[in-house]
């Protein structure tokens, strides 16, 4: 089921129109034709219209739309041989971190990543990706086995931030996060970062110190959602759009204020608009990081990423 | 994130008079204050002369940085470190005011360039360096200068082979410095990680409150954790969970003793104890 945003709302009509053709007919049909020209035009003078400058907002929007492809697309169209591994051996399985081995072009590599659902079920199911402490202690327990076995690892980054529950408060959030971020700077193997929705606070950096931080291009990455900032500084949730722009969670902003290595381009309109695509584009940067990175040994590896987080910060000194 | 909580009757809450005479009391009256654990309205000299600790209950009132290096360092021990490194507002951060605008007051009114004051002391004639965080600047907020000059002061300890303690006290990272604020928790723990590998200790205290990026950082990454009675501590906000789940919290949630209970810390010293304390741990690690 194709899900509109607001702003997206005005494709609706004409893109179901094509989808009843392509469902009955062919959209190279002779007898629709002449329509089927003529919605492809209008779907792409609104495409250049309500994409053509998105706002922070918009792209916040965008970064947790729901067709958006999240961690388990990715892994299953960009790497072979999946084997999930689950569980922390402490408590539980926690189904919003997803984690594993594969192959990414003929290498093993580690992966580990946020999984968001793409039904109700699926969302209920992954807690929207908000994970509890077990999921952030799954992550550390596959980056382990990771950095013993000499794989790479590729952490992929989309969440809300981490759940604000009792039971997570109980069985320490806060250290499990701290955990696993404190132990990203032993590893003596390549890991690549990639934000591929929702950058979301704590819950994200967990498994976000990459030796290379990559963004897709309408992703997000910030200390608090525009929603909870307005809330706390406006006072006002509705706010949001303001936030937004203030916090500059933006790839563009992140590329600017040296956070990040790169950003991937999306398809025109987003990256729910063509999966394809958006595969294609992340492939090549993926396999060229993990090429520079072999030729680097595990002590300049630890030593490189360290150095990476060490010059973040702006403040100045007298 | 509100999708399946359990929806719950608030019930309707009844303010006691006496709460609003107390608050009355507090607008009016500044001898007086409201202890935030037990609610008992304290004479104000009295509690100052109990170090700041609530008579009734034990609670631990944030006390400032002054005081702590009074109450923790030997006299005339203390320097401070990294003093000259100031905030800057790179966002062009604005909310309901400009986060310049908000630096200039907050720093003419608490008399500080930012929210941590970093140093070199003596616990009882052992040398360690030390993190203090002010709260009352902006909260104690994580941001670019705090995390800086934090992690300059365990690169320190690295170097020179000292432990390092830091006192958290703070609502979490500063959202008027957007990513970098979240980056300074990165930052400030692979500090940590590389303390660490020096075979340094590290030591978090934990005072009220400390929420947020500063607990999953530097807060919880403690060799050893101690907390001051009833400190807030959390990732969290009570708030923010109540509003998600919809239910009312368990009593004393989020206190140092639901966490001590929790296996989340070593151990809730007082404030009248902990430089003892603290020489004691420090003197079997590291003699």
């Amino acid at each position: 089921m194709r899900y509109y945003l607001d702003f997206e709302k005005k494709l609706e009509p004409y893109e179901r129109r094509l989808n009843e053709i392509k469902k009955f007919y062919t959209l190279d049909d002779p007898r629709y034709n002449k329509e089927v020209q003529s919605i492809k035009r209008k779907i792409a003078k609104i495409e250049k219209e309500i994409y053509g400058e998105l706002t922070n907002w918009q792209r916040s929007q965008l970064s947790r739309h729901v067709n958006r492809p999240h961690t388990l697309d990715y892994v299953e169209h960009l790497f072979t041989d999946f084997i999930e591994l689950k569980g922390d051996r402490k408590f539980k399985d926690d189904p919003a971190i997803v984690a594993g081995f594969a192959s990414f072009e003929e290498k093993n590599i580690a992966v580990v990543g946020h999984q968001k659902g793409k039904d109700i079920r699926e969302m209920a199911y992954r807690n929207f990706g908000m994970s509890h402490p077990e999921g952030y202690r799954k992550a550390v327990r596959v980056m382990d086995m990771a950095n013993r076995w000499g794989k790479p690892i590729i952490t992929f980054v989309d969440t809300p931030g981490a759940f604000p529950g009792i039971g997570a408060e109980e069985r320490g959030q806060a250290e499990a996060i701290a955990t696993s971020i404190e132990f990203m700077f032993t590893l003596t193997v390549p890991v690549i970062t990639v934000v591929i929705g929702e950058g979301g606070s704590g819950g994200a950096l967990a498994i976000g110190v990459g030796n290379a931080i990559l963004m897709l291009e309408n992703a997000t990455y910030s200390v608090i959602s525009p929603e909870g900032c307005a809330a706390i500084l406006w006072r006002d949730g509705s706010k949001a759009p303001l936030a937004a722009e203030a916090l500059k969670p933006t790839a563009h902003d992140l590329y600017k204020l040296n956070v990040i290595d790169e950003v991937i381009k999306e398809p025109f309109g987003g990256a729910h608009r063509n999966w394809q695509e958006t595969f294609n584009n992340l492939k090549p940067v993926l396999s060229r990081y993990l090429k520079d990175f072999a030729k680097k040994n595990g002590d300049e590896l630890k030593a490189l990423r360290y150095e990476k987080f060490r010059k973040m910060g702006v403040f100045e000194e007298k | 994130m509100i999708f399946f909580g359990k929806k719950k009757e608030k019930k309707p809450h009844k303010e006691i008079d006496i709460k609003k005479e107390i608050k009355k009391a507090e607008k009016e009256e500044s001898l007086w204050i409201k202890c935030s654990s037990c609610q008992e309205l304290l004479y104000i000299k009295e509690v100052e002369r109990n170090q700041h600790i609530c008579l009734k209950c034990e609670y631990h009132f944030p006390i400032s940085v002054e005081n702590r290096i009074k109450l923790t360092f030997d006299e005339g021990s203390f320097n401070e470190l990294f003093g000259s490194i100031g905030p800057v507002d790179f966002l062009k951060f604005k909310d309901t005011k400009s986060y310049k605008a908000r630096l200039e007051e907050t720093q003419e009114q608490v008399k500080r360039p930012d929210a941590v004051v970093c140093g070199h002391g003596k616990i009882n004639g052992i040398d360690v360096l030390t993190a203090i965080f002010d709260f009352s600047f902006m909260g104690g907020s994580l941001g670019s200068v705090v995390g800086e000059k934090i992690t300059r002061t365990l690169e320190a300890g690295a170097e020179k082979r000292l432990p390092v303690i830091i006192f958290c006290a703070s609502g979490g990272a500063r959202m008027q410095e957007g990513i970098m604020s979240l980056m300074q928790m990165s930052k400030v723990s692979g500090a940590i990680y590389r303390l660490k590998s020096t075979k340094m200790p590290y030591i978090s205290v934990l005072t009220d409150p400390t929420l947020g990026g500063v607990t999953a950082s530097m807060g919880m990454l403690g060799d050893i954790i101690i907390a001051e009675p009833k400190a807030m501590i959390g990732f969290a906000g009570p708030r923010v969970i109540k509003e998600t789940i919809k239910e009312e919290l368990p009593q004393g949630f989020q206190r140092a003793e639901y966490l001590l209970e929790h296996g989340m810390i070593d151990m809730i010293v007082s404030r009248k104890e902990l430089k003892r304390q603290l020489s004691t741990l420090l003197k079997l690690i590291l003699s």
